[in-house]
């Protein structure tokens, strides 16, 4: 593997997160986010990262997309949006449904499927 | 992944901006089953890489000094993902390591997941115990296919299901994880499953 990259085991994840060792809230690998709003001056040097992802308004990135463009463990990714979340940062456009998915997404996701065969 | 497709800042894919939902399935198999092959073959964009480290305390040694060993391994994790119906639906395809030394990070891929795909190699059948039991343990609905590697023999599927004792209604099929077409199939025989299961039950309710 080519270029920089962090050592895992050089910082561990929650002082990377402030200290937290759990997300404060329901955010999967696949959760979607998109840009909301406020200042990130005060934000922690990853929290910064991850938001320079999000700046210019290029779109949207789930939480692994994060992970993987980042190079940071999705353990940590998780709790940074989650923390973006809280303080507004960041928003979902779909939001997670709690427990198991249900009919309707398995519906809309085999009609996706069928489509492209 | 060949090394020389990385780069020191990847470029990034963002989502289209009429994205409102997304999914997510597992790809799970022994190792060299296949899985990254499978995410490759359906995803819109080269496989990324995750990487989680995982402490786990050494089994079988015990520290004199009453600090038990730990060892930190690096588990990475190949994923991909699909625009679906006009760009609403994204669906993420994780490759997942099946060894039941991973458990730590099972939790977070299966939680929310719509099933698995268990991807098996016929020559070594004996290798997707352990994911099976992993999924099984979890409760997580997977569907399995057998990766059709050209040099591998064929065998009769009824023995394939035998050998994997599975349960007469865990779908089992074929495909090729070369061939988009053939594992888009396979998905969609995973979905099948995964919808028939949510069919409500009879209506036997007593009446108040």
């Amino acid at each position: 593997m080519t270029g920089p990259r962090h050592d895992p085991d050089m910082i561990r994840p929650y002082v990377r997160t402030g200290g937290q060792n759990r997300p404060s809230r329901d955010v999967r690998l696949e959760t979607v986010l998109i840009a909301a709003s406020g200042p990130t001056e005060r934000l922690g040097p990853d929290a910064r990262r991850v938001m320079r992802l999000f700046a210019g308004g290029r779109g949207g990135l789930a939480v692994a997309d994060i992970a993987a463009a980042l190079e940071l463990p999705p353990s940590t990714v998780r709790i940074l949006v989650s923390s973006l979340m809280d303080s507004g940062h960041l928003t979902s456009p779909a939001p997670v449904q709690e427990g198991r998915p249900g009919l309707d997404l398995l519906e809309e996701v085999l009609r996706g499927l069928r489509e492209l065969v | 992944m060949d090394s020389a497709n990385w780069s020191d800042q990847p470029a990034v894919h963002y989502l289209a901006p009429a994205v409102t939902r997304s999914a997510k399935i597992v790809v799970a198999g022994a190792f060299g089953v296949g899985k990254t092959t499978f995410v490759g073959s359906v995803s819109e964009v080269t496989p990324l890489r995750m990487e989680e480290p995982i402490t786990q305390a050494s089994v079988g040694v015990d520290d004199l000094r009453g600090t038990p060993h730990k060892t930190t391994t690096t588990v990475a994790m190949d994923f991909g993902r699909i625009h679906l119906l006009d760009d609403r639906l994204v669906l993420y395809l994780f490759g997942t390591p099946g060894q039941t030394r991973f458990r730590p990070l099972w939790e977070g891929l299966t939680e929310g997941a719509l099933g698995a795909l268990v991807l098996a190699d016929a020559r070594d059948l004996e290798g997707s115990h352990e994911v099976l039991s992993l999924l099984e343990e979890q409760q997580t609905p997977y569907a399995v296919a057998i990766n059709v590697f050209p040099d591998a023999p064929r065998y009769p599927l009824h023995e394939v299901r035998q050998a994997l004792a599975l349960d007469p209604d865990t779908p089992l099929a074929e495909c090729d994880a070369r061939d988009r077409r053939s594992c888009v199939y396979a998905l969609i025989t995973l979905i099948e499953h995964l919808t028939a299961r949510h069919a409500p039950a009879p209506l036997v309710e007593p009446r108040p």
